[in-house]
């Protein structure tokens, strides 16, 4: 497949070719695909920035091309000193995008462990675009699901023109050869990759390489252990943040105190009088202070004076905001599904059971804030950073610097999380870097940072959603009817993405997970209403999971109470077309030990969810303390998600999942009082510590189905899992976000 | 006015400005880069060096409370106790993104200087003010355990 090559300014288009197939996991920050009207509708999609092409003097590149290596594909050099380089296409914020990536190079490359390296793939679509995207990127957990079979295909490539080179220097037949370990042997004969590089590298390219039979594998689905674990412990792993170079300056931007506020003017006097200030500009995100190093660049915009133009700014509170959407809870919005007739269903019930539900603003806060680092000379540019979508940001830093894109070098380098916050439609913070170098106009290396006040106070929040679900339930307590309406800010409104994600008035993001709901409910309908508010939104690990897998699962322990029935049971029956979802339910329960006698004190709560493509079950084991607070001790976490490349990667991703989601659930929350932020650091938005982390204890569920992402599914289900837990215990109902808004307290 | 200090076991004279928090001093000045940034108010744990032995977040100390006393950053922690834990992060593949892993293993260092054998209450008291976004703690918990059961021989 190739994407659209026009590099004519007028298009600004990328399209994905018609045959582009959906790769397995592909959903909300899979976006591309998902809304194409199914297979053969081709999909453009209209982005405000020119395509970038090749990059032509990238490191892999220039490293492909030196003498004696073997890079048959941009994926991979293997290089005379014996060392295999693999080439990662996506950024790796954690997720383990590069150890996922060598493992597929490693194992039909059957390569050593030890002799891996990785390397950070230039800005270039035409090579390195996500196939589920057609653009340079990674979200929506698609960067091992999209890569599974490139890359896997990259590493048999080279291994059979390595051992075609072997045949042919032993003068011995090709399936007479094995390979292990890096180590080629064959009738008494043996090279390392490094010794047959070169010739390797005369041989052809094949087409099609064989790919290994999934039982011959030794690396996925076994042990391949992290490529950036040493590195990241002992400090030596360079971030955006640590990129360093002679003549650097520093900068900071006095950003306005209200979302859609302006600079009226400002007085720089003070903050020029500071020595090391080197310059005070205005940028059009606000003011930006200049220096020698950070710490003054900070001090220098502590002594600006700026007067805002706050004309067109918010200036609604969060509360106003949920109170104009609960007015809204009453009337019928758009509708996102329907099945059955949800009016008849209500009006047989022997019992309707109404919850309304509040999930407040979220910020990523990643530990790394936000920064870029950028060199620009007026007609090359350097850019250095945590690029996540690095189609987008080249093609952003193309427009602001007027530079064609082969004159801009797109650095993108290990981030300190993301979370969905580095993966941004509007590349602002790349954009802001432009902008300051191209004001600046001298041609010394700029780093710009964000302090964390900037970050929590900057907006791209995960929206405020409120939702009411209305269900009925026959006299047997089975679910006749569910009427869910959902309310809250588009994601997608506005971004180059819209105009495939927003269909009918239904943002995709703003329903998933509840328009996937699993149950053999017969009448069913959801609903959206979608508002507009002036705060900056952004889509949030799990996305529109974040707050339906709540709504739903919380909602079907409510109504299994009411039903009298054991919410395991409760779920089974209604999902007995639906062997994923039970897959995985039935496995947390069995290793929870469900249905066993819990100490006193103790409580058990269960929730399972599809997001992105792979299924998750929770059992949480919580104990409540006389206090109305509670601790989570354990989570039993069951995870399907298609062939297990690298376990160990899946078990961290659902223990990281489950602690960033546990960590919001019991108390982050961000705040707007008269427009403005109200938190500003890790004290005031809290989130998780290691005091609040629970065991948790990981199984995943043989499959041999196309492998999905694992970034997001282990985030959205504990929530209701430790929700329902205390519903089990004390009849009380989590809907209102954070759980530090209520005491849990009756019945145990 | 100049700052003389010792950065793992080198005198340092530095220029900055004697109210510059340390941990700018040593990222800006002295290119030690293992030293993160992550709040600027002792909330996160990230820029955790050891000032004298003792484990301290280098955003709250000021270059001049540095001035004549030793300390030592993620590029010069050595020793036992620092190969064990090293040995541990990279052994239980802790890490995800990283950032906060130097600033964790700082921690880490002082806290089985201090306890050999922690229990999990001790590991929550001093490891409670290092976050970690991703959400390693299960990992970091039972590294720590690890690196203890390694200096018992």
């Amino acid at each position: 497949m190739t994407v659209s090559n026009s590099q004519s300014q007028l298009t600004n288009m990328f399209a994905l070719p018609s045959e582009a197939p959906a790769p397995a996991g592909v959903s909300s920050r899979r976006m591309f695909l998902k809304l194409s009207g199914g297979a053969g509708a081709g999909l453009i999609i209209g982005l405000a920035a020119p395509v970038p092409g090749l990059n032509g003097s990238a490191q892999a590149a220039a490293a492909a091309g030196a003498a004696g290596n073997l890079a048959p594909n941009p994926f991979l050099i293997v290089a005379p000193d014996n060392t295999v380089t693999v080439i990662i296409k996506h950024l790796d914020k954690g997720q383990g995008a590069a150890t996922g990536l060598a493992t597929l190079v490693a194992e039909e490359l059957d390569a050593d462990r030890a002799q891996i390296k990785t390397e950070f793939a230039p800005a270039d679509a035409a090579k390195y675009k996500n196939l589920a995207f057609g653009v340079q990127g990674v979200g929506g957990s698609t960067g091992l699901a999209n890569s599974y079979e490139q890359y896997r295909s990259a590493g048999a490539a080279a291994k059979a023109m390595i051992v075609a080179a072997a045949a042919k220097s032993w003068g011995v037949k090709a399936s007479d050869i094995t390979v292990s370990k890096g180590v080629v042997t064959a009738a008494g004969k043996s090279a390392t990759f490094g010794e047959l590089a070169v010739l390797a590298a005369a041989e052809s390219i094949p087409d099609k390489p064989a790919l290994k039979d999934p039982k011959d594998f030794v690396y996925i689905g076994k042990s391949f252990p992290r490529v950036d674990s040493e590195a990241k412990s002992n400090g030596t792993a360079k971030f955006t943040i640590d990129q360093q170079f002679d003549g650097m300056v520093m900068a900071v931007i006095a950003r306005p105190p209200l979302f859609g506020a302006t600079v009226k003017s400002f007085d720089a006097a003070a903050a020029e009088k500071i020595k090391g200030v080197v310059k005070v500009l205005q940028v059009p995100q606000g003011v930006a202070v200049l220096a020698t190093s950070t710490w003054i660049a900070i001090k220098g915009r502590d002594a600006l004076k700026v007067t805002w133009d706050d004309s067109k700014a918010e200036k609604r509170g969060s509360a106003d905001i949920v109170t104009a959407y609960k007015a809204l809870l009453d009337q019928p919005g758009a509708k996102a599904r329907s099945d059955g007739d949800v009016e008849a269903g209500l009006k047989a019930a022997d019992k309707i059971v109404t919850v309304d539900f509040e999930f407040p603003y979220l910020a990523h806060a990643p530990l790394e804030p936000m920064d870029c680092v950028i060199r620009y000379d007026g007609s090359t540019a350097d850019i250095w950073t945590g690029s996540q979508m690095q189609t987008l940001d080249h093609g952003t830093a193309c427009a602001v610097l007027g530079l064609k894109p082969e004159a801009i070098k797109l650095h993108t380098v290990w981030a300190g999380g993301s979370f969905g916050r580095r993966a941004i439609a509007d590349c602002h913070f790349v954009r802001e870097a432009c902008d300051i170098a191209k004001a600046y106009g001298k041609p010394v290396p700029i780093k710009v940072m964000w302090t964390r006040e900037d970050d929590i106070k900057g907006g791209y929040y995960r929206p405020i959603y409120v939702h009411r679900i209305k269900a009925g339930l026959d006299k047997a307590g089975a679910i006749i009817a569910w009427q869910h309406r959902i309310v809250g800010q588009s994601i997608m409104a506005g971004t180059p993405f819209e105009a495939v994600t927003v269909k009918d008035g239904i943002d995709s993001t703003s329903v998933e997970g509840a328009a996937s709901l699993p149950y053999a409910i017969p009448n069913l309908r959801l609903e959206l209403h979608t508002q507009k508010a002036g705060v900056p939104v952004l889509w949030w690990r799990s996305v529109g999971s974040t707050h339906t897998a709540h709504a739903t699962e919380h909602m079907i322990d409510i109504l299994a109470k009411e039903a009298g029935k054991d919410p395991v049971a409760f779920r089974l029956e209604l999902l007995k077309d639906k062997p994923r979802h039970t897959g995985v339910l039935k496995l947390a329960a069995e290793k929870a030990g469900w249905g066993t006698p819990l100490p006193a004190g103790k409580l058990r709560g269960v929730a399972v969810h599809e997001s992105f493509a792979s299924y998750v079950a929770n059992i949480a084991e919580v104990t409540l303390k006389d206090d109305g607070s509670f601790k989570v001790d354990r989570v039993v976490c069951a995870i399907d998600c298609g062939v297990a490349v690298n376990p160990d990667v899946i078990a961290a991703q659902m223990e990281g999942g489950i602690g960033f989601g546990l960590g919001a659930a019991m108390k982050s929350a961000i705040t707007l009082k008269n427009g403005a932020v109200e938190q500003s650091n890790y004290d005031d938005y809290d989130v998780l510590r290691m005091s609040g982390m629970p065991d948790v204890d990981v199984h995943i569920v043989p499959s041999s189905a196309a492998p999905t992402g694992v970034g997001e599914p282990g985030t959205p289900v504990i929530l209701p899992a430790v929700a329902n837990a205390l519903l089990s215990g004390t009849g009380m109902r989590t809907t209102v976000l954070p759980m530090s808004r209520q005491k849990y307290k009756g019945q145990v | 006015m100049p700052t003389t200090f010792s950065v793992n076991g080198q005198k340092r004279t530095v220029e900055a400005d004697p109210e510059t928090p340390l941990l700018w001093v040593l990222r800006d000045e002295l290119k030690l880069t293992g030293t993160k940034f992550g709040c600027g108010a002792a909330l996160c744990g990230a820029c955790t060096v050891h000032l004298d032995g003792e484990a301290v977040r280098s955003c709250q100390i000021q270059a001049r409370d540095a001035a004549g006393r030793e300390v030592t950053t993620i590029e010069g922690v050595k020793g036992d106790v620092t190969a064990a834990v090293l040995a541990a992060w990279i052994k239980l593949d802790v890490a995800q993104c990283g950032y906060c892993q130097p600033g964790q293993v700082m921690s880490a260092v002082g806290l089985l200087t201090q306890i050999q054998k922690p229990t999990d209450d001790d590991i929550d008291k001093a490891m409670d003010g290092n976050l970690c976004r991703c959400s390693t703690y299960h990992r970091i918990r039972a590294a720590i355990h690890d690196a203890a059961k390694t200096l018992a021989g």
